[in-house]
């Protein structure tokens, strides 16, 4: 998966768990807590969904690694190797 | 039998959010109803053609679209619920009325607060330093310690009639304890009704309820009505399932109980201690007017009132205390149309062992002709008498309350009584009926467990008896449940595999 992808991937989760937040325009370098109305248990879902979708474990320690767009892609760049972006 | 990774008992708000945060993540779940329809506390019903809902008044907790970080926000979220889906029409406004002196509110804090220093000026600045307090308590804090509300009011508020005032709207939507609230089920009405405030889909709970199931259904959760629990089963300290009424065996991992402390305490064989079983239910009139009731002069959406300076929220010695009440008029949400029945529905603190004790003989009148608008000339108030009325059959007694119920709210609202054609009650029997609460405790046990844990591993109380009141808060305790207890658990195990 490329590193759009991954990006993709992330905002298709975050689009779904907040239906009402406008995913278009997120600023891959900010934190997304920053940028759209998101807590620790919309982060459990993030982390639920990476499971779900894509069988990628995010143990709890690395959760801050999740903060922004940028920081997700540099975790999950080898997590999600070889997989397919789910729609 | 048939495995699960969970039980839930109880098709009610909490329950079904919580079935539908574990199914949306691939959980085996079923939800078991006893009553042949979901909703628990919040449901509706049909009568003579009108449609009525029992329980919402108001949702409580009213974000605007985009709001951020309020319990509705979280709760859309969470169960991934646009929030125009939930098509929320705010209230006009509402008041508290005691003796004298009326507070207007709405949805908009600032009318309260102009409200509290025009009728209350030397109070003014002890109100603020509450407001201040209210906002600044993380009433999230599951393991924050217990202090009782009151003696936290009278370091801001040294005026009985205002703190009662303050108190009244914030017990009636949501306390167990009888002349006291716990500070932070306080903190979480007060937050809910003054600052946050009312709305309501135009078609009341059926809505809301609607969109969970469907949400559930979807999501592959199981429902099954009509099936009650006989037995939560245990193995040494460890929840393994459950025993339907029918002898049916189904085991899970985890079981959690929307039934009530005292219900599921005594689903697992034990006797509870007697003084959890709450002591407050209600009685609840409505009645159908011939036209909508801001043409009758009534305007306000919704009514807390009190005929005496000191309110008393407690279980009245007689069958009904109508010395104070709730009084909702649903039309007079800002809905985008009128509805079909114009109603007003007037809610009042019921002794439970009383109407218990009432003979059946006398349930439906011999007529068959319903419970009759009360005549104009009835006005025979909670004042005019002294001492408890004699046991009436049932049905006698409902009308005698209905009555008496009416007479003591149009101290409050416009005597509306000419204009009723149809007319319901339900009473604290009603209630534990069709919640299974003992004592028709509307609000569940005084005792609350944060943090769902009951001692028992895998069995964990979610809904009114965990402490998250109200439609949203019943919801949002039932998907923090499930969260900590079920899903939490799964990802935590990551590290050690």
């Amino acid at each position: 998966m490329t590193d759009e992808h991954i990006k993709q991937a992330i905002i298709g989760i975050i689009a779904d768990i907040a239906p009402d937040e406008d995913t278009g325009s997120i600023d891959p370098a900010v934190r997304l807590r920053d940028q759209m109305d998101l807590d620790s248990m919309d982060f459990l879902d993030i982390v639920m969904e990476l499971r779900k979708r894509y069988g990628v474990q995010v143990p709890d320690t690395d959760y801050q690694h999740l903060a922004s767009l940028d920081s997700c892609v540099a975790y999950l760049r080898d997590k999600m190797a070889g997989k397919q972006l789910v729609s | 039998m048939a495995q699960y990774d969970a039980i839930i008992i109880g098709a009610g708000m909490s329950g079904l959010a919580a079935g539908i945060r574990l199914a949306m993540y691939d959980k085996k779940v079923v939800v078991l109803e006893r009553h042949y329809v979901w909703g628990g506390l919040n449901s509706f019903y049909q009568f003579k053609g009108h449609q009525f809902d029992v329980g919402l008044h108001a949702l409580t907790n009213y974000a605007a679209r985009g709001a951020r970080g309020l319990p509705l926000s979280r709760l859309l979220k969470q169960l991934r619920i646009r929030w125009d889906d939930l098509d929320l029409h705010q209230q006009g406004f509402s008041a508290v009325s005691f003796p004298g002196v009326k507070l207007k509110f709405s949805n908009e804090f600032e009318l309260l607060r102009s409200e509290v220093a025009r009728a209350f000026p030397q109070q003014a600045d002890g109100f603020d330093a509450l407001t201040r307090a209210v906002r600044e308590f993380n009433e999230l804090d599951l393991e924050a310690p217990q202090q009782d509300a009151r003696p936290v009011v009278r370091r801001f508020i040294n005026d009985p009639l205002l703190e009662d005032m303050i108190f009244c709207p914030l017990m009636y939507y949501g306390s167990a304890r009888e002349h006291d609230m716990d500070w932070d089920q306080f903190v979480v009405m007060f937050k809910s009704i003054f600052f946050e405030g009312f709305s309501r889909p135009q078609q009341g709970v059926r809505h809301i309820l609607k969109l969970l199931i469907d949400r559930f259904r979807k999501a592959g959760g199981e429902l099954r009505l009509k099936t009650g629990v006989r037995r939560i089963l245990t193995d040494g300290n460890r929840a393994t399932g459950v025993e339907l009424d029918n002898g049916e065996t189904l085991t899970a991992e985890t079981v959690l109980s929307s039934a009530g402390l005292v219900e599921t305490e005594r689903m697992r064989g034990q006797e509870p201690g007697a003084q959890a079983t709450g002591k407050l239910s209600f009685t609840e009139t409505i009645s159908v007017l011939d036209q909508p009731a801001k043409h009758v002069g009534i305007e306000e959406t919704i009514v807390f009132f009190s005929n005496t300076a000191r309110f008393n929220y407690a279980q009245p010695a007689d069958d009904v205390d109508t010395s104070s009440g709730v009084i909702c008029m649903p039309g007079n949400f800002d809905l985008p149309s009128t509805p079909r029945d114009h109603l007003v529905r007037i809610t009042n603190i019921a002794n439970y062992d009383r109407w218990a004790a009432l003979g059946s003989a006398g349930f439906q009148p011999a007529s068959g002709a319903g419970l009759r608008p009360a005549p104009q000339a009835a006005d025979e108030t909670s004042a005019a008498h002294a001492g408890a009325t004699p046991a009436l059959p049932y049905y006698t007694a409902k009308q005698h309350w209905y009555e008496r119920s009416c007479a003591d709210a149009i101290s409050h609202i416009a005597d509306f009584r000419p204009h009723v054609t149809l007319v319901d009650m339900f009473t604290p029997r009603t209630i534990r009926h069709y919640t299974g609460h003992e004592g028709g405790a509307v609000y569940g046990s005084p005792k609350k467990l944060r943090t769902g844990a009951t001692g028992i591993e895998g069995l964990y109380i979610i809904g009114t008896d965990q402490g998250f009141l109200g439609i949203i808060g019943a919801a949002l305790s039932g998907i923090s449940m499930a969260n900590r207890w079920v899903l939490q658990r799964d990802t935590s195990a990551v590290e050690a595999t």
